[in-house]
């Protein structure tokens, strides 16, 4: 069940944002709310990045509060967790997802594990936001969801929203958790539209959202998938398949529950991820299914994720890639075909 | 002439020097004997950095460490038997036996952890200057490093950004001349004081084995960053007496004269006692009652954590999330 705060307000005169400027008003509200919270990254401050998601937030705060950064991600990752030990709540912007690679050590050996090493004296309450997703034509180098890299480190919490709403809602409560937060927008959403109310609102990490109610199939989708998901389920309506879409939210913490539930009263499920597919987060979503639903299962679980190769260039080449709609609608049909 | 309370000042200097010796050479002891697990990378040697570092800061000022970090934790102020606790994985531990040798952690004393990532906690010390610069405090941070942290990216990143946003933070690069099992001229390429010089750090060439050069150092450095003046390098050139971690014992990448000379001619301890008695500042007789009084203190503090329980099973997830 999705929680109370994470239903959008139903009302047909609720004003509709796009993605980055839901982003956007998460930073500035819980900067205009708290003075430890701080931007640093690249680009962040004038051009607002490349992607705009951050645009006037300078002109508010002052070049102290939103910090341009040399291109040293491993840098400004470690120096925003120092400052997060010490007591600021830093927000770390790397660019493109792919960059985490480089802050990957003080990513994974040192915000993940202070907290842990120190026998809890110390906290770490830092956001790395980053982006995820193929499809811009941007090839392998910037094209890549590596989620699962951090879903896979304890110690970590790792968000990927899929909605205008749930990015404002998620982003806030990360922000205000007292563990580093891996927070992934899928830069292919930043333009979507969504409801978004005025007034404030968050959500707590860990809830997954049940996009869409069905009863014939479960997907499980995070992230991009969400929308993908979200229209195959439309496509198969008109077949006469009634679709369920469940959305994690957060990878880690992740509500097992819900996604489990969703699978036992299915007895199907499709799990859905831009991530690789081997050894990526459809291995851990589709393994929770089995574990828990396995007896009320009609069909093994099937999961869609990126090809296992570097994502290409060509347009015609990397649509191969990550699942698309026609694809999930085909194996939604097998899998309700299969008995 | 030195007054009364430099008196004062250099014999406490000394009894910590040594409090780091003889804590040492119990760790030492320990883990020959098989009572301790794991590694343990000792200091002995390289005692007057600390000190002479630790003496310049105030208590709320930070210091972040590295794997052979035992020195530094004493000198910024922990206390010797939580230390013994964390080393033999006791619940009294700093990291509650969670952290060991390498990780001891002490917010209460300004230290932000030890940390077994070569050039690891570079980053969180430079984070800690900038956020006391954020806060509009005064506080400086201290980062110890061995000179094996020249080879890595992470360091120049934060260098840069110290410099460019004159950051409180003092990166104290402790020269011992082995980068592990290496000699550091096969691993570093020119001279070290050029690197930070690089980014128009200043830099300060220190003899490591002489505290009161390190103190005089630091305290400059120290003035410069809380001024709001920026960063500092100090490069001291110590020597660690022992091997790069307790299980090395033959050392063949060295000889024991060189060992024996640095022992002889340049042990810390004995400069100052040397300088004290020979300026008529202190008996010899000072020296062996405070080296009971500390041996004393010491076994105290290991009684304890030989004693000290085991974690509860519950630990081992506990602490993973905050």
């Amino acid at each position: 069940m999705p929680s109370a705060a994470a239903i959008p307000p139903a009302s047909s005169a609720a004003r509709e944002i796009t993605f980055a400027q839901a982003v956007r008003e998460a930073l500035a509200e819980e900067m205009r709310r708290d003075p430890r919270v701080f931007i640093i990254g690249e680009d962040v401050a004038e051009a607002g990045t490349p992607f705009k998601v951050l645009s006037g937030l300078v002109q508010e705060f002052g070049p102290q509060r939103v910090i341009d950064s040399p291109i040293s991600e491993a840098g400004i990752t470690g120096i925003a967790t120092g400052a997060a030990v010490v007591g600021m709540r830093p927000v770390v912007d790397i660019m493109f997802g792919d960059f985490i690679t480089l802050a990957m050590d003080q990513i994974a050996n040192q915000a993940a594990k202070v907290h842990y090493m120190s026998g809890g004296k110390l906290r770490v309450p830092l956001v790395v936001r980053t982006t995820l997703g193929a499809t811009r034509r941007s090839a392998a180098q910037h094209s890549q969801s590596l989620h699962a890299w951090v879903s896979h480190i304890p110690g970590l919490k790792v968000a990927l929203p899929s909605t205008p709403y749930d990015a404002k809602g998620l982003l806030k409560s990360a922000i205000r958790d007292d563990n580093p937060v891996i927070f992934f927008e899928d830069k292919m959403m930043y333009t979507l539209r969504g409801p978004v109310p005025e007034e404030e609102y968050t959500i707590p990490l860990g809830v997954a959202d049940v996009k869409r109610p069905g009863t014939d199939l479960t997907m499980v989708a995070t992230s991009s998938m969400v929308q993908v998901a979200l229209a195959a389920a439309e496509a198969l309506a008109a077949e006469g398949i009634s679709v369920e879409v469940v959305d994690p939210r957060t990878t880690v913490p992740l509500d097992r529950e819900t996604l489990v539930a969703s699978a036992r009263k299915t007895g199907r499920a499709l799990v859905l991820d831009e991530g690789y597919e081997q050894y990526g987060v459809t291995a851990e979503l589709a393994a929770v299914i089995a574990e828990g639903a396995f007896y009320h299962l009609e069909a093994p679980v099937r999961r869609m994720g990126a090809m296992h190769v570097p994502i290409p260039f060509s347009p015609v080449l990397e649509d191969l890639t990550v699942p698309t709609v026609e694809r999930v609608v085909a194996v939604a049909r097998e899998l309700v075909a299969a008995t | 002439m030195p007054g009364f309370t430099e008196v004062g000042l250099w014999l406490q200097v000394y009894r910590e020097m040594l409090a780091i010796r003889l804590f040492e050479e119990r760790v030492h002891d320990l883990y020959r004997r098989g009572k301790m697990p794991g590694l343990a990378h000792l200091y002995i040697g390289q005692e007057a950095v600390a000190v002479g570092v630790c003496r310049a800061l105030r208590p709320d000022d930070y210091i972040t460490s590295t794997h052979r970090g035992h020195g530094h934790c004493l000198a910024k102020g922990a206390a010797p038997d939580r230390m013994f606790a964390e080393l033999l994985g006791k619940a009294p531990g700093y990291c509650r036996g969670k952290g060991g040798s390498m990780h001891i952690a002490d917010p209460d004393s300004g230290n932000l952890g030890a940390n077994a990532i070569v050039a690891g906690s570079t980053g969180i010390a430079t984070g800690a200057a900038l956020a006391a610069k954020m806060r509009g405090s005064d506080q400086v941070a201290v980062c110890f490093f061995g000179e094996g942290a020249l080879g890595q990216g992470i360091l120049y990143e934060v260098m840069n950004m110290a410099a460019l946003w004159r950051l409180p933070v003092i990166y104290v690069c402790e020269n011992n001349l082995y980068t592990e099992y290496t000699h550091y001229t096969e691993t570093t390429a020119g001279e070290p004081a050029a690197r930070p010089a690089a980014f128009g750090i200043p830099v300060q060439e220190v003899d490591g084995q002489d505290v009161r050069a390190v103190y005089a150092a630091a305290t400059a450095a120290v003035q410069r960053a809380r001024a709001g003046e920026g960063p500092g390098f100090l490069l001291c050139h110590t020597y660690r007496y022992l091997g790069h971690h307790v299980g090395d014992v033959d050392r063949s990448y060295r000889s024991r004269e060189e060992e024996e000379r640095w022992r002889r001619e340049r042990d810390p301890l004995q400069l100052l006692s040397s300088w004290l008695t020979a300026q008529g500042l202190a008996e010899r007789s000072v020296f062996e009652r405070m080296e009971e009084e500390v041996r004393r203190e010491l076994e105290g503090a290991l009684a304890f954590a030989l004693d000290a329980p085991y974690p509860e099973a519950e630990e081992v997830a506990r602490h993973v999330y905050a």
